[in-house]
């Protein structure tokens, strides 16, 4: 089963490599892993989507814990979360494709957000979900690249992940 | 007061109350060789190889309370660790590895003796560090013994460059340490500990199986106090041997892959299993879907929750110090009025004495080659059964196990769970610094003593009255063993070829050899080594029969009590 990761941990150098070493060595799956500094430089936040069995996602959750510069680890999916990815994507934008693409972008309440004469780069941010329609909708040929975050998430209402 | 980097590093372990640094010196550490020169409160024990001064620190520890330190320099210094690191790790040993960096600006150049220190031996520390200024010295040292002695322990290594350790800036010693994202469990929880006492109080067929974590959390006392309060049947694993006395008869062993059938029969049929400080290890319990065939109510108590349900669902998991957990329990039980229920303890001992009626640990000897096994019992003879015991890694690890009982904790030393051939020298050395009273007995084979031999001039340099029980028979005995029983006798460079004349080997490292080759010389050659002897350090070569096996055995993959037996053979 999917599951949505959230940890906070020190912003010290080398915390990154710690946790994603531990997926390697213990061979979980990472599907995607997004981090960033909070508004406490000196923390980090880390997203991380996994997926495994319960058995898998308790000792992941464990083995998070053990890190020593992880401070506290929260599965998301547990109960209300958001999640949100964002996805940057080149299109080819020419002749009747300009006005398809755009009316495409708008569909998805995407923006565009560079325009040359032949180009677009359309932003868009939603679930992963949302993105990959996007990337099924539009006609594969016009894609010229694509650069997803990888998902965000935070828990709904009162939940909240803090020191 | 103003110092450099250097003189931090070593007043930190002054202060730390460190008394033996096992290392060798190189470039990246030089100002720190420097520093260890001006002062004799921490003593430098120069080894021959970077992992010996690993592992010695390990053997120091393993023996001790205290928490192992090693110096070594960078590059190929640190690289030559590893193997010593990644050994304590697995086995849960509080270690502090000081490695000397090139200086900051040469970081990432490629640059002469570099290597990522760090991120080699992130998989196999606790924790690491890379120290980046000369301020942070002193509290990452603080830090890296806190986080190696404390909760489940560990090896820590600091990695510093040579410019830090030429920097100056003011010392001060933090005396106490805070770390948000590090504060383990001391306390269990007292409703599961309740929870744990009530199964206890009503099982039928009740099994205490415990681990290196008694032995580490120093809970041998409030083991046996409770195993003895409740009358239960105890194992020890290879890792926990000493935490009961073996000779008790409520003590049935070791259990495992070489455990005897009584305990690992007991292991699978009891009702209520309740693991201390351990770990449910593959070598432990065979085949995990075998072993959870058995209906039965599993208490684990552990101070890491990562060790829990990781390899066996358990039904009461307790996270917490051992020591506490056990005293708890032994409080509860004082305020409890009930017992155990005797008659069915009673009949289970029934059915266990029919297990060790089976005398699976006896062995035929022959009339003119001499058994290993008899060697270990010997030897448990010869030094009043409180020697300290280091083995290497193999056949001769297991017989040591088996045979040689062991009656307190920290008196074996071997590498469980990496399996590193080659500590048995160096375990032995700084067991040797560390309990300069004691008799030290490093039981090894002919192949595990070549992997750190030229540790034998340490020995000699510091005087080390080590006693070397060499069971030599020639091969590469575990992998024979198996090459005999599963690949068809096919013994693929198992053979042992070209050795050497060990005691000529040990004369010339200035050291007293003796080969041993008849059953009945085997006895006055362990006097004359540990009496006539004492103060020596003296190499045994005792040639053993090359055919001998070790059982029972419950073979990889299978149920634990699907045991080969010596006599089914």
């Amino acid at each position: 089963m999917r599951h949505i990761i959230s940890i906070l941990l020190e912003n010290e150098a080398g915390a990154l490599s710690r946790v994603a070493g531990l997926f390697s060595a213990r061979a979980y799956n990472i599907e995607s892993l997004t981090v960033a500094p909070t508004e406490d430089a000196s923390l980090s936040r880390m997203t991380i989507v996994t997926s495994g069995s319960e058995e898998v996602l308790e000792q992941i959750t464990k083995q998070l814990n053990k890190l020593v510069d992880v401070i506290k680890v929260v599965d998301l999916s547990e109960a209300a979360h958001i999640e949100r990815e964002l996805m940057l994507i080149k299109v080819r934008a020419t002749g009747k494709d300009r006005e398809e693409m755009k009316r495409m972008a708008e569909i998805f309440r995407g923006r565009i957000i560079d325009v040359t004469d032949s180009t677009y780069v359309v932003e868009l941010t939603g679930t992963g979900a949302k993105l990959d329609a996007f990337i099924q909708a539009i006609d594969a040929g016009l894609i010229l690249e694509t650069v997803r975050t990888g998902v965000s998430g935070i828990g709904r209402g009162d939940r909240i992940l803090k020191v | 007061m103003i110092m450099t980097g250097a003189e931090i590093v070593i007043r930190c372990l002054q202060e730390e109350k460190v008394e033996y640094v096992f290392g060798y010196p190189g470039g990246s550490v030089l100002h720190i060789y420097d520093e260890l020169f001006k002062q004799d409160k921490v003593k430098h024990i120069l080894v021959r190889h970077e992992q010996a001064a690993v592992h010695a620190a390990d053997g120091l520890a393993r023996s001790t309370q205290k928490v192992g330190v090693a110096l070594v320099t960078s590059g190929p210094g640190a690289t030559n660790a590893v193997t010593g690191i990644a050994t304590a790790y697995m086995d849960s040993i509080p270690l502090v590895v000081i490695t000397g960096q090139v200086p900051s600006a040469y970081i990432g150049q490629d640059a002469f003796q570099e290597c990522d220190t760090v991120g080699i031996t992130r998989p196999c520390v606790k924790h690491n560090f890379l120290v980046r200024d000369v301020k942070d010295i002193a509290s990452t040292m603080k830090k890296a013994f806190h986080i190696a002695s404390t909760g489940r322990p560990g090896p820590v290594v600091v990695d510093i460059p040579k410019d830090i350790t030429a920097a100056k800036c003011e010392f001060d010693y933090p005396q106490t340490i805070q770390m948000r994202s590090y504060n383990p469990v001391v306390k269990g929880h007292l409703g599961q500990i309740k929870k744990a006492v009530e199964l206890l109080l009503k099982a039928k067929r009740p099994m205490i199986y415990t681990g290196g974590g008694v032995i580490l959390s120093d809970a041998a006392d409030q083991l046996t106090r409770l195993t003895r309060r409740l009358g239960f049947p105890i194992c020890n694993t290879l890792m926990g041997l000493g935490a009961y006395p073996a000779s008790d008869a409520q003590f049935l062993g070791m259990p495992g892959m070489h455990g005897t059938v009584e305990a690992n029969m007991a292991m699978q049929h009891s009702d209520v299993l309740l693991a201390i400080g351990a770990r449910f290890d593959d070598r432990v319990i065979g085949n995990p879907d075998h072993f959870g065939s058995q209906p039965r109510k599993i208490i684990h108590i552990d101070i890491d929750p990562s060790s829990i349900s990781k390899r066996v669902k358990v039904d009461v998991p307790i996270v917490g110090s051992v020591p506490d957990v056990l005293e708890e329990m032994l409080k509860l039980l004082d305020a409890e009025k009930s017992a155990p229920d005797a008659a069915a303890l009673a009949d289970w001992w029934k059915e266990i004495e029919g297990w060790r009626a089976k005398q699976c640990m006896k062995y035929k000897h022959k009339k003119n080659v001499i058994m290993p096994q008899y060697v270990i019992e010997k030897l448990h003879e010869v030094t009043g059964g409180n020697a300290i015991v280091t083995s290497d890694v193999g056949q001769h690890q297991m017989w040591a196990a088996q045979y040689y009982k062991f009656e307190q904790p920290r008196r074996w030393l071997n590498s469980g769970g990496l399996g590193t051939m080659g500590v048995g020298l160096p375990y032995a050395m700084g067991a040797a610094f560390a309990h300069p009273d004691k008799q030290i007995a490093c039981v090894t084979g002919e192949a595990s003593i070549q992997m750190c031999i030229q540790e034998l001039s340490t020995a000699k340099q510091f005087r080390l009255p080590i006693k070397i029980i060499c069971l030599n028979n020639r091969y590469l005995g575990m992998v024979r063993q198996w090459q005999e029983m599963f690949y068809g006798s096919r013994y693929s460079e198992s053979y042992m070829d070209s050795l050497p004349d060990f005691v000529k080997l040990a004369e010339a490292y200035g050291h007293i050899g003796i080969r041993v080759e008849k059953p009945e010389d085997v006895e006055a050659a362990l006097h004359k080594a540990f009496v006539e002897h004492k103060d020596e350090c003296v190499f045994l070569d005792f040639l053993t029969d090359q055919k001998a096996n070790v059982f029972p055995m419950v073979a990889a993959g299978k149920g634990l009590s699907d045991m080969i037996l010596a006599e089914d053979l």
